[in-house]
């Protein structure tokens, strides 16, 4: 297949991504987006002959517009931008989650300072503060005490990008010192790991030390809801265990897969490349069927 | 392997042979991120400061 990846920052997920693509000998036309202009009807970026388009990129921003752009051409492109707007905005995320019936920590959103606090008193303390968009664990806050509460919220609305004006405010889900990432394609598990640290923030990113997870039926089941709930692709559930079961945070749309690829038996971007040439091919088949 | 010099400091980097357009060598004498900007032959410029909207 021809396939197209859209990045701008070639981590070891795309090169792992890029060596399995070539192993197979297909065409990949590596996209930078950097480079390119996306207009209304067309663009420079060479993505005409491409029989599916993957987005890599790094940053959120790009990637919403790269393939609201891509997909206006009516080229393929995994993940689509209605997956990515979701999942790339906290408090979008955890409403389409809700909507579905996943369980997910209690959230509340609040534009002010006066109405954060009255959201974080309500919670009771610790509960935590996010942006609603950002990753890698950055500025995240678990908020201990009022006075915490009202410090972070002051320089949060003094320094912040109008964005950390948004105050998404959360119950803290006393979790058993892990929680859980599970990569998946349409709701597929492909692989799934913990994530465990004396931390509060496990993310693997943070320094969070990674095991293999064996799924059961429950996570199986919350996993193909929760990728439904965001409209399917490939993606990165994240799940907590709550003691009798587990509760969804979040879903992510340009999932990093090398700690998962190393601390599970699976080779994960064989699964992606499979899931790649399916989807290319179910394109393939809808045209001969037009 | 090939080699390049570091756009900071001018140490000569051995590069892998698997190097890739786009990605980011740290120099392992001045510390700085490096990103590949050409492959044959390599070309490294620093690479561009963290964002917040980056990552997963």
């Amino acid at each position: 297949m021809k396939i197209g990846m859209l990045y701008s920052r070639i981590r070891r997920d795309e090169k792992l991504l890029l060596s399995e693509l070539r192993e197979r000998g297909h065409d990949v036309t590596k996209i930078d987006v950097r480079k390119h202009q996306f207009g209304l009807h067309d663009t420079t970026a060479p993505v005409d002959d491409l029989d599916i388009v993957v987005d890599r990129c790094l940053a959120t921003s790009r990637s919403l517009y790269a393939t609201r752009f891509i997909e206006s051409y009516g080229v393929p492109v995994v993940n689509s931008p209605e997956t990515a707007e979701i999942c790339a905005d906290k408090a979008k995320n955890s409403l389409a989650l809700a909507e579905a019936g996943v369980p997910t920590p209690e959230t509340k959103v609040a534009f002010t300072k006066e109405s954060a606090m009255e959201a974080i008193e309500a919670f009771g303390y610790p509960c935590v503060l996010k942006p609603v968009v950002g990753s890698w664990g950055r500025l995240m806050a678990k908020i201990d005490s009022r006075s915490a509460a009202e410090a972070i919220l002051e320089h949060k609305a003094t320094l912040g990008h109008y964005e950390h004006k948004v105050f998404y405010v959360q119950e803290f889900v006393e979790k058993p010192g892990r929680d859980i990432r599970v990569v998946a394609t349409d709701g597929e598990p492909v692989a799934a790991m913990t994530r465990t640290s004396e931390h509060w923030l496990t993310n693997a990113a943070k320094g969070g030390v990674t095991e293999n997870f064996e799924w059961d039926d429950e996570a199986l089941e919350l996993v193909q809801k929760a990728s439904d709930a965001v409209g399917g692709g490939l993606l990165g559930v994240d799940l907590m265990e709550t003691g009798e079961s587990y509760t969804v945070h979040e879903v992510n749309h340009t999932v990093e897969f090398k700690a998962l690829n190393e601390a599970s038996d699976v080779d994960v971007p064989a699964a992606v490349v499979d899931w790649l040439e399916a989807k290319a091919a179910e394109k393939t088949a809808a045209e001969a069927v037009a | 392997m090939t080699e390049a010099e570091c756009a900071e400091c001018g140490t000569t980097l051995d590069l892998a042979d698997d190097l890739e357009t786009g990605e980011i060598i740290d120099c392992g004498t001045c510390g700085a991120e490096l990103e590949v900007i050409d492959v044959n032959p390599p070309v490294l410029e620093r690479a561009p400061e963290l964002e917040e909207d980056w990552g997963e």
